[in-house]
């Protein structure tokens, strides 16, 4: 006879995912274009990078500790180092530190632990922290600092990095200026055509990012290569993402045939602001996205939508934040209505009548 | 991205799709060696199409195979005759059957032991010849080990056959005439449901089935005892198969086999070949395909009822090796007394399959097949998604057992749970269309009326879910201990509103005899007074 081990039932073998291995998994899909930003907008970007980041894993750790639970073995599922990486890729890029610490307090205190943690929340804490310093502080979170890469002539140095994240930007004119976006919105609201709007609008420089925005929003092209890693992986699932960008596109599209000069086309939506990274590594959260196939669709058919309405008509000239938490709210409703249908039951639940023969 | 969703989406030319495909499959793309191939959604583009198709077959896994090792080896026949073998009157569903030997009985081998017992029962006959010790309680090939009723039975090393009465051709036989040896024979399900055969084929007769499935899916990890018993014994199998079709008066049958045993399907085709009526079909691997309801729709396209037996739909399905055991029952009289069983796992030296006598304890067979008890971290019997770990090895092989596996403790799923982050894989595999992580959830908070109203006893156990969860969370635990929670509970309930009733009847019986002394009182007082009155009168008058 042998020693006595612990019985248990039902697949004994499994794969080989943890939770900290699909975290990782994202953060990689995600570091091409987090280089990327960090290379256009030099050391400031660095800075507030880094001190989101930490500051995201310092309000974990806090909380953990609060509820008498041991703070490592939870960091290490590196739920927190992505909640804080994702807000700052949201955040404009030379934006002062504490931006980035209350950016990372709202997301993880307000967005997730009071929820209960890692799996409990109802909105997207990255977004919601986002949504929450956009509306207190508007100026710092819509100043958009130019294209300045690092160990260029013109670009911050270390030292004058320092001064801007700690201390603040001296010359905001020579600086900062607009996004794609932004500046349509405003344009808009003065009565010109998008023909005039978009005289220096370079379609190719916004694919691959080389323009202002979001420290990690601006490379569409390395944000959809990152996303079909992670679909390709089977991380991410291709519903949320599909649909998402196709609402957008076809909507987009359909109003920017009938009015071209109103209408932004479905190419500039796609090239800016927040859309590939929603659509890739925001929308799809597991925790704030529905669970059925259908339920996805759905829900980045939402998403997708209410960015775009917010875009053409709402006050603000990005929506993905707003759409997301929309969206995110509307998720238990989803995963209720839509659930898969029980093996010889229809879909209210009654068993399957026999078939007459 | 968007232009090959839109592609796609669209019916398309078969060459774009590929091109594609092949603009995808560029060395960026290619899956990290440490990061497992995505398990639900193998292909994007496939996925893309099987999305707008009508699914014949839902949810799932591809779980690692681990079949070469015992697959590649002929089934090992020198099985070393145990000197005692431990048969369980309970091997099947149903009622245990009942001993009709005494301690001290000489029995030869195929004797029957005891009888079947009630509608849904199975007789069980000595495994060899020799002496019955002990009809007592021992452990149950189960978790628990807890104590059954086993009769010992010490072999004398002759393996004597009991003279058994063949008939010359079984075609000639009436078909109750075939349901009644089989189930003589005490044939079960040996596919692991253990269901007893003769009543399938009797509820395949009595509702006129047009098609027999037989089960050669075998879709559990490690096992290839059905592989080897289709490449070796395919001519008697489909004999069983032919006389199964007789015994439920059934036209045609369809064999189906997973498409990972090639050598199978080969042979099992050159077998059916004279007979046009059945069929050998080759279905896609893809775990729980051997689940009866996958098969059937995949099969016949139909879907089974909740709560209906698949024969009401016109479909019975057995299993390969339980047309084997219908072939030597009725051309050679010989009742179940042997099965092959697969012994595989990382902690055994020799893995194999093997053919032994019922109730051989494990541990002998471990000892044959040169199991490392230090390197085994959990036995296991039956496969690795479906069986049950077993605390130790002094337990008996019945007829279910079909695998029995030493796994290491690398090849097992690491146990360290985390927090459910609502990935949603356990809904995408589930093959019953439920949705585990909301049943785990309500399970933990103890409200288990919703996770039934969720579907917990359509929950087949099949273990997908538990294999796919990246949390580690042990869901099917969580729904075999609910499931046994609510009957406990209703069983308590039941228990109640019987004492209540009880107690209620009790009080009405009180009540009802109180009131009747009440109104004898009250007729006995009313008497005197009318004896009174008549006295009074009486002596008015005098």
């Amino acid at each position: 006879m042998m020693a006595n081990m612990k019985p248990g039932s039902g697949a004994h073998v499994g794969v080989k995912v943890s939770v900290s291995l699909i975290m990782w998994q994202v953060m990689l899909a995600i570091s091409p274009a987090t280089v990327y930003g960090l290379f256009c907008f030099g050391w400031p970007a660095l800075n507030l990078f880094i001190i989101t980041v930490l500051s995201a894993v310092f309000f974990e750790a806090f909380c953990l500790r609060l509820a008498g639970r041991l703070a490592k073995p939870v960091l290490m599922d590196g739920s927190a180092v992505l909640t804080g990486w994702l807000l700052a890729m949201t955040l404009p890029p030379w934006a002062p530190w504490w931006i980035g610490v209350v950016g990372s307090a709202i997301a993880i205190i307000l967005g997730k632990q009071v929820y209960g943690g890692l799996g409990q929340n109802l909105f997207n804490p990255a977004m919601l922290a986002r949504v929450a310093l956009l509306i207190s502080f508007p100026i710092e979170m819509t100043t958009w600092a130019n294209v300045s890469p690092l160990f260029f002539s013109h670009s911050p140095g270390l030292i004058e990095s320092w001064h801007i994240t700690f201390v603040g930007l001296d010359n905001l004119d020579a600086t900062t200026g607009a996004t794609t976006l932004g500046f349509v919105k405003t344009e808009f609201s003065q009565n010109r055509l998008l023909v005039d709007i978009l005289k220096d609008y370079s379609g190719f420089l916004n694919f691959i990012g080389w323009t202002r925005g979001s420290l990690g929003e601006t490379s569409t092209l390395l944000l959809s290569l990152g996303g079909v890693w992670l679909i390709r992986q089977g991380v991410i699932q291709w519903y949320i993402p599909v649909s998402l960008l196709l609402t957008v596109t076809v909507l987009s599209g359909f109003f920017h045939t009938l009015d071209a000069q109103h209408y932004v086309s479905p190419f500039l939506h796609l090239n800016s602001g927040a859309l590939m990274l929603t659509a890739f590594f925001i929308a799809t959260d597991y925790v704030t996205s529905p669970n059925t196939k259908t339920g996805q669709l759905v829900f980045g058919a939402g998403c997708g939508l209410l960015i775009f309405v917010i875009r053409t008509w709402g006050a603000y000239p990005e929506g993905a934040g707003f759409a997301v938490l929309l969206m995110n709210s509307a998720t238990p409703l989803i995963d209720y209505y839509i659930r898969p249908r029980i093996y010889g039951r229809d879909r209210k639940g009654k068993p399957l009548e026999i078939p007459k023969s | 991205m968007l232009k090959s969703c839109l592609n796609a989406v669209s019916p398309v030319h078969n060459d774009i799709v590929k091109g594609l495909k092949g603009l995808l499959v560029t060395p960026f793309f290619l899956p990290l060696e440490t990061i497992t191939k995505p398990e639900n959604e193998g292909d994007i583009f496939q996925s893309f199409l099987d999305f707008f198709s009508k699914p014949r077959i839902r949810g799932g896994v591809h779980a690692e195979q681990n079949k070469a090792q015992t697959a590649t080896q002929n089934i090992v026949y020198q099985f070393p005759l145990p000197k005692k073998l431990y048969i369980p009157l309970q091997q099947h569903v149903g009622k245990p059957a009942e001993p009709l030997i005494r301690v001290g009985d000489k029995v030869l081998k195929g004797q029957l032991l005891a009888y079947s017992q009630g509608l849904i029962s199975a007789p069980v006959h000595a495994p060899s010849s020799g002496v019955i010790l002990d009809v007592n309680d021992y452990p149950a090939p189960h978790p628990s080990a807890l104590p059954i009723r086993m009769i010992v039975l010490e072999t004398d090393g002759k393996d004597e056959w009991l003279e058994t009465h063949p008939v010359d051709d079984p075609f000639q036989l009436t078909p109750e005439d075939i349901s009644l040896r089989v189930g003589a024979a005490g044939i079960v399900g040996l596919g692991g449901a253990t269901f007893p055969t003769a009543v399938k084929l009797n509820m395949g007769r009595e509702n006129q089935i047009d098609t027999l499935i037989i089960n050669g899916a075998e879709c559990e990890p490690y096992l290839s005892c059905d592989d080897r018993l289709m490449q070796e014994r395919a001519e008697q199998i489909i004999d069983g198969v032919r006389l199964m079709l007789h015994g439920m008066t059934a036209e045609s049958a369809v064999v189906a086999i997973e498409d990972n045993k090639p050598q199978a399907y080969l042979a099992m085709q050159a077998a059916a070949q004279p007979y046009p009526l059945i069929k050998v079909l080759q279905i896609p691997t893809r775990y729980p395909m051997g689940w009866d309801r996958q098969l059937i729709r995949y099969v016949t396209g139909k879907e089974v009822p909740v709560g209906c037996r698949s024969s009401e739909i016109g479909v019975t399905i057995h299993n390969v090796g339980t047309a084997h055991a219908v072939h030597k029952a009725l051309r050679y009289g010989q009742p179940l007394v042997s099965r092959v069983i697969t012994v595989s796992g990382g902690a055994v030296a020799k893995p194999m399959n093997v053919e032994v006598p019922l109730g051989t304890l494990i541990s002998e067979l471990f000892d044959f097949c040169q199991v490392n008890i230090e390197q085994t971290a959990r036995i296991i019997m039956g496969g690795p998604m479906m069986g049950d770990a077993l605390p130790h090895t002094g337990l008996p092989t019945v007829k279910a057992t079909s695998g029995v596996l030493a796994l290491t403790q690398n090849e097992l799923k690491n146990t360290d749970e985390q927090p459910c982050i609502r990935c949603a894989s356990c809904i995408s595999v589930c093959p019953a269309g439920l949705r585990p992580l909301d049943m785990a959830n309500n399970i933990r908070i103890n409200q288990l009326d919703v996770a039934v109203d969720l579907g917990l006893k359509d929950c087949i156990s099949c273990g997908c879910c538990s294999y796919i969860c990246p949390s580690n969370i042990p869901l099917v635990q969580y729904f075999k201990y609910a499931s046994g929670e609510v009957v406990s509970r209703q069983q308590a309930q039941h228990k109640s509103e019987q004492t209540k009733r009880l107690i209620d009847d009790r009080n009405a019986r009180m009540e009802r005899i109180a009131q009747q002394q009440r109104e004898e009182e009250l007729i006995r007082i009313a008497a005197k007074a009318e004896r009174e009155r008549l006295k009074a009168q009486q002596e008015a008058i005098v």
